[in-house]
């Protein structure tokens, strides 16, 4: 009788060709194998010293030039041209500044449900959101798997977060996912791989579910899955991949070492506070706290989805004077979008700085830095010492709504008293 | 693999964001560069303090956030001979085997700020000279043990022409 596997343990099973299990140790093909630009250049480097000459798939393994686009600074103006280069001799694709961050590019084009998709950048993960197994390496790693089409693997144990409920006015699944990390802790699933299921996870939207799996490093997760469904298909559908869609999900039994349970309707919207994402308030909690920058974008939160709400909170109003609102679309895709609908008409009217399709602010590179002592409420993901640039800052996460609504008053504010 | 050296202390959930900070991103095709701010906004005299096989000991969640192998390169580049703490994020741990750096995940609750060490990295041994005391580590899965003891992923692909996990 064939065992009930996890969403992890089907997928690694398939693509190592052996029965897998949560703790085994396997050799999995891989689909797609990313890197960008603050890893890209240690890739190739590593791959020039493995002295293979060998690219195993050119046309599944990305460059993205995400981080640092267009370049704020020679030296990285010069990492960039060895990228393009690698790409010219080797064949691999480089997807370069204006296209957007590597995460939403492969979902709106790349990422197929069973995949395995590794790169060289912690939110892989983001890509677990389609029913694939992502997870971020280093460059090491990446080089490796770009030469030998393969990665070693430690199949993780899974937990299952259950969701159940309506999310009340004001709460999305940034909101949730940040109550999730604040209940697992930062380090309280480190090696293993979230599971999310539920009434609430089967009506989310694709949009929502990306949040959800960009966020599951921030719980020291190695992948943050849901199940391949209706949802996933029409998504493909809309950008002509239908072809490529496959069910996937976990069999009934399967063994999860952790099961969580969370009631939708009774959260309220949170805010990860300095220096950790783990570090979870209710807005009710921190609102009044001064803010100098609001930042709207990444591969968290960075989505038409996302322009919508800000877009509806700021119609009609303006931003507070002494507040800087930096909005950056995850992707050409995204800005055009948001173009046509009129929605970046309606940010700027209302005080916001639109920037290019890229990481923007988050990196801590350019676009954004802050002063010592600023305070920025941010879209991102990650509110540690230092990530904007400067150690001597504040960082606050919170979901698009809150951004928005903060953006206005000058101080953290609850988005359910917006409008 | 025996290593001695003293011990730099630091605490909980150090990021890779302290280890190699984002606004030395242009740095990172410049590593000898990069390594002299290596956990600068961690202890911003760390490199002034660190001589060669010296020990870094944190506690929980060392290294996490963004994948840059950067953090791990920069802390061997600074001569650190091992680090040491009682839990790693799992894109540093990967990291740090394969650029050669011993991770190892022991008890680090009583080991201080200055403490002389000496390390069996292969047995998981950890002898504090300055007190005395005996620790051991959780042994290494026996795969990454492997590369680390070729000297990093890309010395053992090459002497294996592929992965050998067993």
């Amino acid at each position: 009788m064939p065992s009930s596997l996890t969403i992890a343990e089907k997928i690694l099973s398939e693509k190592s060709g052996t029965d897998a299990k949560a703790g085994d140790i396997v050799i999995a093909d891989v689909d797609l194998v990313i890197a960008q630009d603050g890893t890209g250049p240690l890739v190739i480097s590593q791959w020039e010293k493995l002295d293979t000459g060998i690219v195993a798939n050119p046309g599944k393994t990305i460059f993205f030039i995400d981080h640092a686009a267009p370049s704020p600074r020679r030296e990285l103006s010069n990492a960039h041209r060895t990228i393009r280069a690698f790409g010219e001799k080797t064949g691999v694709l480089v997807s370069d500044v204006s296209s957007g961050i590597s995460h939403q590019r492969l979902a709106e084009d790349y990422t197929e449900p069973g995949n395995v998709v590794v790169g060289a950048d912690s939110h892989t993960c983001t890509s677990g959101a389609m029913g694939a197994f992502a997870t971020g390496m280093g460059s090491t790693d990446i080089a490796v798997a770009m030469s030998a089409g393969k990665i070693w693997l430690r199949v993780p144990e899974t937990f299952l977060i259950m969701v159940d409920g309506w999310f009340p006015k004001g709460v999305y699944a940034k909101d949730l996912m940040l109550h999730i990390i604040g209940m697992l802790g930062a380090d309280g699933a480190t090696y293993k791989a979230l599971e999310f299921s539920g009434d609430t996870v089967k009506d989310m939207d694709m949009s929502s579910r990306l949040t959800m799996s960009s966020l599951a490093v921030e719980a020291g997760a190695k992948a943050g899955l849901f199940a391949s469904d209706k949802t996933t298909k029409e998504f493909m559908k809309v950008r002509g991949r239908e072809a490529r869609w496959k069910e996937i999900s976990a069999d009934d039994g399967a063994q999860y070492e952790k099961v969580l349970r969370i009631d939708a309707s009774a959260l309220e919207p949170v805010v990860s506070v300095p220096h950790t994402v783990d570090n979870v308030k209710t807005v009710s909690e921190v609102k009044g706290t001064k803010i100098d920058q609001a930042f709207l974008g990444t591969c968290t939160n960075g989505r038409i989805e996302d322009l919508r709400i800000a877009a509806r909170i700021v119609k009609g109003k303006k931003v507070d004077p002494k507040v800087r609102f930096l909005v950056a679309p995850a992707s050409r895709e995204i800005y055009l979008q948001a173009l046509r609908e009129g929605l970046l008409k309606t940010l700027v009217e209302a005080g916001a700085t639109i920037m290019n399709p890229g990481c923007g602010a988050c990196v801590g590179v350019h676009e954004g830095i802050l002063g010592d002592g600023e305070v920025c409420i941010s879209s991102q993901n990650r509110n540690f010492k230092g990530r904007l640039g400067n150690p001597d800052a504040f960082i606050y996460l919170a979901s698009p709504a809150t951004v928005a609504a903060s953006a206005l008053k000058g101080c953290i504010a609850d988005p359910r008293e917006a409008r | 693999m025996i290593l001695k050296g003293k011990v730099h202390k630091f605490g909980d959930d150090i990021s890779t964001d302290l280890i190699t900070p984002g606004r030395y991103f242009h740095l990172r095709t410049n590593l000898p560069e990069l390594a002299k701010h290596t956990l600068e906004d961690a202890d911003a005299d760390f490199m002034n303090k660190m001589r060669p096989g010296d020990f870094v000991v944190a506690g929980r969640n060392f290294g996490l956030g963004s994948s840059r192998e950067h953090a791990a390169i920069v802390i061997k580049l600074a001569g650190t001979g091992a680090v040491l703490a009682q839990g790693f994020a799992r894109i540093f741990f990967r990291n740090a085997i394969n650029q050669g750096l011993p991770a190892l995940i022991c008890d680090t609750s009583k080991i201080k700020d200055g403490d002389e060490l000496e390390v069996d990295v292969e047995k998981g041994e950890i002898k504090n000279v300055t007190t005395g005391e005996t620790l051991t580590t959780s042994p290494l899965p026996p795969a990454m043990l492997g590369i680390l003891k070729d000297g990093g992923l890309i010395e053992h692909f090459k002497k294996h022409g592929g992965f050998k996990l067993a």
